[in-house]
This record gives structure tokens, sequence and C-alpha cells, in this order.
């Protein structure tokens, strides 16, 4: 098609329906961002499919201007990837939630990243279930008091990128929601990358879990919290710009450059694309106590696509074999013929 | 001295193959059967064979069958009773000796017949035939094991030689049949052509087996079965599930569209996904997912993205598909699934088939969720029948459920190739540029109700659809009252409306009788002989089976209603004959009902249809659920 010849803007993949998430809803930002991030990608909106499964998060497809398949709780996943094989030229999205996706949709997420599907997986976590109103998540953490657990969760949390990589994920990246700009540039990388993205969104509900992020997310404490990780560069974070990631052993370790005698040559340089997973998921699993929580893409590996190895294997095998209809198939099996 | 041989020409003959689970009788059963189609008779196989794959050697729970029935013509089941049983231990035998005709030919391994084999097969005594009362059956006690160690002697090693004592024993059955080895040394030779050795050592003991036959002149019967012409064409010998694969391949070449099928394995269902892997050059795509749930989920992805979608699985498979088939008919979208029905319920008896989810594909899901239900009659039908689900699908976006079960599923039969020509087009309705202006999501054509079908990809037709209820004007999300009442409605009369576009529901036999046999899906050959047995001792019956269940066909009330006795005959409680209450008011046929995991015995269907039929006083409301 022309596609590559027009360019479209944000508004291009706008609904027109009205958005109807809480006011001050985490998900608002991540949909300007996706508006975004596909303007400049620039594919159609008509090339466009956007897949849900049940949650305030899987509202999405609504409010996108492209194809949309709201579907049902956990299934999202098993959904897009049929999409994605049917039509490997689409462009296919997921929007899910903590819930949808790792609690009643956990399988199809797993085998998903397992296959490496070319399907770009949104998951929004909020730590809560917020449409039925306020009952703990697989990631909430340990003693979580909610509706449903009203003296404490005594069960550990799932932590989205260990799942992730221990499924063998390719593309791994973290946001937050109210970050407009580095949500639309994860979003774009996670859409150019070949396999399944995951982009864990933190995001904050407002009503049944307001302020779950906040120690990590709150402006005064966000850059001492949080390190924003780039390709080839060096691991530096703080609010003066001070700190950084490096090796101790088999750990890594926070340290103030220029004390303890750590130099800027000890810093770590981040490396997304080295295909041992083990550096990656140190970083992803920093939970912003002794070390930062990582953002950006942590994670960014070529590997065979799914949905492409199954055209490939249809074309090798259509080299060898010559029936192209049932008929001829057929005509060369074990028959006979009745005069 | 052929003179001491008696040659039985025989119209029919059924033939049963039985041995431990590993000794390879359902090759040699489909052998026998490919040369007896080729040779031009009419065939009906059926393997019977246990869950486990290996159970321990020469116990009870390891035997493996494979039953056929040959001949001329009127061939619609495998059989009841077998006429020869090649008993491979005796285990075997004792499983098979309630399915012996008295004077039935028993081949025997003798090798396997020793003291320890009796033991393992619980006999307690050192005649099993006389334990087992089977007194006039004709015994042909072969040392098979032996004679495969003797005829491979320095040729293979021990365990290839017990390997081929199956294929000796076929030797045995080709004499018994008056077979020429010509045609099955030609399947072996496609069979074992990558085992060049294996080959050489089964053509060998093939021979060996033949010659044993012929030269102790037993003196037992001998067969010689009438060959009959079939309508022109090719061939092939089919079973319901490859059947069934090869009906969605031949729709989505009729569609022009690619075929897609999401599944998981399960048994009885697994061989289609197996079937329709292997057609790559076809264009076909396979997904086996990660369970049933994502199986059917792929496959309404690939729906959505304008495939011909499938998924196949079993009863506890279809039960976890039930949400996603309600997102399907909720969103309005073409699929197909197939139910291959086996024993119920849970896990049940897996290789075992009955007729017992209808309820569950009928109404197993939540809300008002109208969908097709197709029922396939034979091994045959399977291909017909998914031919059709597949058209209805794609012409009104619906899912259609298409039900097989165990028995044609594995079941064969010889099958003409048919010349796609010979079917109807199938056309989807797709969205066109005339009603881009006025479209939206759920417009419907208003005559059929079926909505129209834009593809992602398409450009001015975005749109979005999903679980929840839509406006029927606008397709955008809606609660209003008086608009989920109408939806509600619509979604059945798109349904109830594919009546209009169905054959007509057909009567055979004696359409002035008092008494209607009624039956429904993979019962057909067995019902149509009994029916056939019954009318032939001069009494008048009638008799119909249903492969279109929901919609019924149009007249199907006229028809049941024609009769004073209607005897609905099928293979779980009454669950057809439940249904035509439901939808024939103050219809209350009476019913034969057998649940065993087993084929009908059409002597027992006979017996049943004759008592009704005598029955003078019998009125349908008269249940006599025996």
């Amino acid at each position: 098609m022309s596609s590559s010849q027009i360019t479209y803007q944000a508004k291009d993949y706008k609904s027109a329906q009205l958005v109807r998430w809480c006011p001050g809803c985490g998900d608002y930002g991540l949909l300007t961002a996706l508006h975004k991030a596909l303007a400049e990608l620039g594919v159609a909106p008509h090339d466009i499919v956007v897949i849900s499964g049940i949650g305030c998060s899987s509202r999405l497809p609504y409010y996108m201007n492209t194809y949309g398949f709201h579907t049902i709780h956990g299934r999202g996943a098993a959904v897009a990837t049929g999409v994605k094989v049917a039509n490997p030229r689409l462009s296919v999205w997921l929007a899910t939630g903590d819930g949808d996706c790792l609690a009643i949709g956990g399988n199809h997420f797993i085998h998903a990243v397992r296959r490496n599907v070319d399907v770009n997986i949104l998951l929004m976590n909020n730590k809560i279930y917020g449409l039925t109103k306020g009952q703990y998540s697989p990631t909430s953490d340990r003693g979580f008091i909610s509706k449903s657990s009203p003296y404490g969760t005594v069960e550990d949390p799932f932590r989205p990128a260990e799942l992730a990589i221990g499924a063998r994920g390719r593309f791994f990246a973290r946001t937050i929601d109210t970050d407009v700009k580095n949500s639309s540039a994860i979003l774009l990388a996670a859409a150019k990358h070949k396999g399944t993205s995951v982009v864990e969104v933190i995001l904050n509900c407002v009503i049944f879990n307001d302020g779950i992020h906040e120690t990590i997310t709150a402006r005064e404490h966000r850059a001492d919290k949080t390190i924003f990780l780039r390709h080839g560069e060096k691991m530096i974070f703080g609010s003066n710009n001070d700190k950084g990631i490096v090796q101790s052993g088999f750990d890594l370790k926070a340290v103030t450059i220029g004390e303890d005698g750590y130099t800027l040559d000890d810093v770590l340089v981040h490396d997304m694309t080295t295909p041992d997973p083990t550096f990656h998921l140190k970083l992803a699993l920093m939970d912003g106590n002794e070390l930062p929580v990582a953002l950006g893409i942590i994670r960014d590996v070529e590997a065979p696509v799914y949905d492409e190895d199954m055209e490939k294997q249809i074309e090798n095998v259509r080299a060898k074999k010559p029936a192209r209809t049932l008929k001829e198939f057929l005509m060369t099996g074990d028959i006979w013929e009745v005069k | 001295m052929k003179q001491e041989m008696k040659i039985k020409d025989l119209e029919t003959v059924v033939v049963r193959f039985s041995g431990d689970s590993g000794d390879g009788m359902q090759l040699v059963g489909t052998i026998f059967s490919n040369l007896s189609a080729e040779l031009g008779n009419e065939i009906i196989t059926f393997p019977d064979y246990p869950a486990e794959i290996r159970a321990p050697h020469g116990t009870l729970s390891g035997v493996s069958g494979f039953q056929m029935q040959l001949g001329a013509k009127n061939v619609f089941t495998p059989g009841d009773k077998a006429d020869v049983l090649i008993a491979m231990n005796p285990a075997a035998l004792k499983v098979n000796a309630q399915f012996l005709k008295p004077d039935s030919v028993v081949i025997i391994d003798t090798d396997s017949f020793q003291t320890s084999d009796l033991e393992r097969a619980l006999f307690t005594t050192g005649d099993p035939f006389k334990e087992l009362g089977l007194t006039s059956v004709q015994v042909v006690a072969a040392p098979i094991t032996q004679m495969c160690k003797d005829c491979l002697e320095g040729i293979a090693d021990n365990k290839q030689a017990l390997k081929s004592r199956n294929i000796l024993a076929l030797g045995l059955v080709c004499w018994l049949f008056n077979r020429p080895l010509k045609i099955v040394e030609k399947l072996l030779t496609e069979k074992f052509k990558k085992k060049p050795d294996v080959l050489k050592a089964n053509l060998l003991v093939l021979q060996a087996g033949f010659n044993y036959g012929h030269n102790i002149h037993a003196a037992v019967s001998t067969y010689r079965i009438e060959t009959t012409s079939h309508k022109k064409g090719f061939y092939t010998d089919i079973n319901g599930n490859k059947a069934t694969a090869y009906g969605l391949i031949a729709a989505a070449e009729k569609a022009g569209l690619p075929l897609f099928l999401g599944s998981y394995p399960i048994t009885p269902a697994t061989d289609i996904m197996q079937e329709l892997a292997v057609h790559k050059e076809l264009g076909v795509k396979v997904m086996q997912t990660e369970d049933e749930i994502a199986g059917i989920c792929t496959a309404i992805g690939a729906s959505f993205a304008g495939n011909l979608a499938a998924t196949s699985t079993s009863g506890p498979g279809l039960a976890l598909k039930s949400e996603a088939i309600g997102l399907a008919v909720m969103a309005e979208i073409p699929l197909v699934v197939i139910d291959v029905q086996r024993a119920g319920p849970s896990t049940g008896m897996p290789t075992k088939s009955e007729q017992t989810d209808l309820m569950q594909a009928l109404y197993g899901r939540n809300g008002e969720s109208p969908v097709v239900v197709i029922a396939a009659l034979s091994p045959t039908d399977c291909f017909d029948s998914a031919f059709r689900a597949s058209k209805i699908a794609l012409e009104h976006l619906t899912p259609v459920i298409l039900l097989t079960d165990g028995y044609i599923a594995n079941g064969s039969s010889a099958w003409r190739i048919p010349d796609l020509e010979e079917y109807p087009e199938i056309k989807p309705p797709y969205v066109s540029a005339e009603i881009r202006e006025r479209w939206t999501p759920f417009m419907r054509n208003t005559e059929t109700d079926v909505r129209y079908w834009a593809i992602p990809g398409t450009e001015g037709f975005m749109h979005r659809i999903g679980g929840l209820e839509k406006d029927y004007m606008q397709g955008v999300i809606s609660t209003d009252p008086g608009n989920h009442q109408r939806m509600v409605q619509v979604r059945q009369s798109k349904i109830d409306k594919i009546a209009d576009t169905l054959p007509l529901q057909e009567v055979w036999g004696d359409e002035d009788a008092e008494t209607l046999v009624v039956g429904w899906g993979g019962t057909y050959g067995h019902l149509s002989e009994a029916v056939e047995k019954v009318r032939e001792q001069g009494k008048k019956v009638a008799f119909t089976h249903f492969r279109y269940i929901n919609p019924l066909p149009k007249n199907a009330e006229t028809i049941l209603r024609k009769y004073k006795k209607v005897l609905v005959i099928e293979q779980n409680l009454g669950q057809f004959a439940a249904y035509l209450r439901a939808k024939i008011g103050g219809l209350n046929p009476l019913q034969f009902n057998r649940v065993k995991g087993q084929p009908f015995v059409v002597a027992r269907l006979v017996e049943e249809i004759t008592k009704i039929v005598e029955n003078g006083e019998l009125k349908n409301s008269q249940c006599i659920n025996s």
C-alpha cells in the first residue's frame, strides 16, 4: 500500500468514542503515548489491530480509530496471536492489565512470549483489580490489604519482568504512565521490535489503589528511586546525576561516583541486545530499595519470530510439494480407480 | 486336498483383529481393509483401542482391536459379531469372546497360548475355548511366533521376528479370504519404504502365513466375497477425522480464504489437527496451542483477521471453550468448532464413543447464545458436514458446532474423491464500497439478519467489536434495556433463518408406516441397517436421520407429527428426544437409549424397532425406555 508516503498524526488514531476511564486514571497517559507512537510509526490505522481482554485497561481498543477487538478475560494474548498468525502484515497490539495478563491470562501470556509472536503487549500494572472495585492482584505486594485481603495477603506477587524473561522474553521495557514522552518512544521501539514486546506500564489507579507506586514515581524522589536505561550509555541516575550501577560479585550495587573509591569507569554500560538474560533480569528486578527501579528498554534481543517462521515453513514445503488444491493432493495418495 | 475345503460365498463378513496394544493390530486391520476396498468391496471399519498406550503385556486391559465388515453392498456398519477373529493372545480371545458368531473362525498364535499366557489373561484351566463356552468355533491354531523366527533366521533378530507376527497373521487371513498378496505387498512397500530391512522381513512372513494356510488344508471355512461396482471415479480409504480435515480444506479453497486451525491434543480429535498440520503446501496454518481455550481463541483471532478458522476438540475441551464460543456468538464472527464426542462426563472413557454432548453444544454457554449445530452421519460424511459447517459459518457470520464422534472419527470406509465443482459456492457477506457511507459494524442484511464482514487491513471500515452488548444501529457499547432485548432476538432469528437455506429433511422406508425411527449424527449406519432388516421381515417402518440439529430443517415438524409412533434412538439418555419435545410442542417420542461407549448392536436395534412396530396399542406418550 501507499501508507509509507502518507504521514499520520496522533489524532488519526483517536476514535470518536468518549473516553470513560476515571478522571486522573493513569490509562489516559498511556493512550496519548500510544496515539503519538503510532503516528510516528506511520502504519495506516486500518492496518492496526488492538486486542484486549477484560478490565479497565482493556477498554483501550474503543478509544482507537483502528480495528479493535475487546475479547474475554485473560484470553487477549491468544486472540492477538491468532490475528498476527493469520495476517502477519497487520500491526497487532494487546492492551492488558496485571489481573487480565498475569492471573487469568498467565498461561496465554507466557506462551505468547515463548513463541515470540510479533505482538506488542501493553501491560498496565496498577497492582489492583479496578473494574471489580478493589481486590488484590497477582502483582500486589505481600501483606497488601484490599477488600478481598482484609488482613493482608499471604502470598508473594509475580514480578512481570521475571515472568516475561523466564518465558524467554526478548523485549522488555518499563515506563511510568504520566511520562508520555518516554512512553511514546518506548512504544515505538516495541512496535519496531520483531517478536513479542512486553512493556510494563507503572500505572496509578486513582480510585482503588491511589499512590501505590508513589515510593518510586513521586516527583521529589523519582530521580533517586529510578534509573532510565539507554542502550550503550552508562547506568547513571540520581538528582545530581552522581550515582551509578556497578557490579559487585554476582550482584549489582548502587554507588555514588567519587565515593568509596568508585569512579565513572566502574559504572556499567547498558547493553540491551545481549542474548544472555541474566543481567537484564537483574536490572529488571531492581526494586527501588537498595537499587533504583529500571525504566526504559531493558532487553531488546533478536530471535526467530513465530508468525514469520510459520509463513517461511509454508513456502519451504511448497517448494517441495507440488499440490496446490485438495484434489491434487488426494490424487497423489493411496487411491484406486473404479471404471 | 482342495475338496476338503469349504468356500463360503457371503454377502458380508465381519473380521476382527485383536491383540496387545503394541501388536500392530490397527496396522494389519487397516491394510486388510484397504486391500478389500481396492478389490471393490464396500467396507466399514472400527478400531477399538484402549486408552493405555502400552498396558502390561498380555493382560485384559491391553487388548486392542480392529473390526471391519466387508461386502458387495449395503455395508453400513462394522458389524455386530465377527465371522473371523484373529486373537494374538489369550487376553484378546477372552475380551472378544462376546463378539463372536457361534461358528466363527478363530485364528490363534499357539506360541502365545502357553500356561503363563493363559494365567496373565486370568484363565483358570488349560482350555480357554471351553472355559469361554466357545464350543462350536473353528480354530486355526498356528505357531505364528515360531514361524516368524524360523522364516527370518539369519535375516532379522528375534525382536524383529516378534514384531512381524501381525504380518504373518495377515498372510493367513489373506489365504482365508482368497485374497491375492500382490496388493498387500504394494501397501507394505509403501508403508515401509524407508525401512528396507523391515519391509524385507514383512514380505517374507506375509508369504509364509499365506503358504501355511494353503498347506495345512485346514478344515475351516474360507470366504469369497462378491465385489460390486461403485460410481465411477477415484477412491481412497478415509476415516472421519481425515474427512473432517479435508472438508475444512475444501471449504477454504472454495471460499478463497486461508485455513487456520487452533487446537490442543485430545483423544479422539487429535488426528484432525495432525492431518491439517501435514498440508502446509495447501497453505493451511495449524497452531498447537497451550490449552483448549487458546485453541479456540487463536481461531477467533484468525477469524477476525479474515481466515476460515476452526478449532477441534472432544467433550471436555468443548466445555473449556464455552466462554469463547459465547464471544464468537456476541461478536458475530465465523468459526467452526468440531467436537469429536467421547464417553463422559469428565474424562469418562476417552477412546470410546457416544452422543452425549448434544445439550452441551446446543446450550452449554452463559446468556442466550444460539449457535448452529450440525452432526456428521458417517466417516465419509464428515467431509460434507465439515464443508457445510464452514459454509454456514462464513455466510452467516456465526459459530457452528460440528458434532462427530469417536466411532465415525476412527471408523473408515471407501470414499470417492470429489470434484469441488460438485460443491456449492461459499460467499461470505463482505463489506463493499457501496455500503461504506451508511455502514456500521452491526448493520444487517434484513433478509438474513447477517451483519457484514469487515476484515482488518480494509481501508475505511475500522471498527471495534467484542463481548459487550452493542447498539443495534450504531454498533457501539450499549446497556439500553430495549436494545438488549432486540439484539438477543436478532441473534436468535439470524440462526433460525438459516433453516431457509437447508435441504429438506428426507424420510426413507415406508412413508405410510405407523412408526418413524429417528436418529441423528454418527448412528446413521447402524440405524439404516436395522431399519432395512426390519423391513426385510415385511414390517412397515419409516426412518429419518438428522444432520441439521439447530436449526432443524423446515419440514422437520411436519414429518415428526405425521407418525403415530416416533422412536428416537440415540447413544445418550434422550438428549435429542428432549430437544424435539422442547422444539415441537406436544410431541413426546418413544426412546431407545444405549450409553455403553460402544457402537449399537444392529440385532438389538432390530429387536427393539420390531417391538415398537408390532405393539399396536403403543402411543408416543408411552415412553418405554429400556
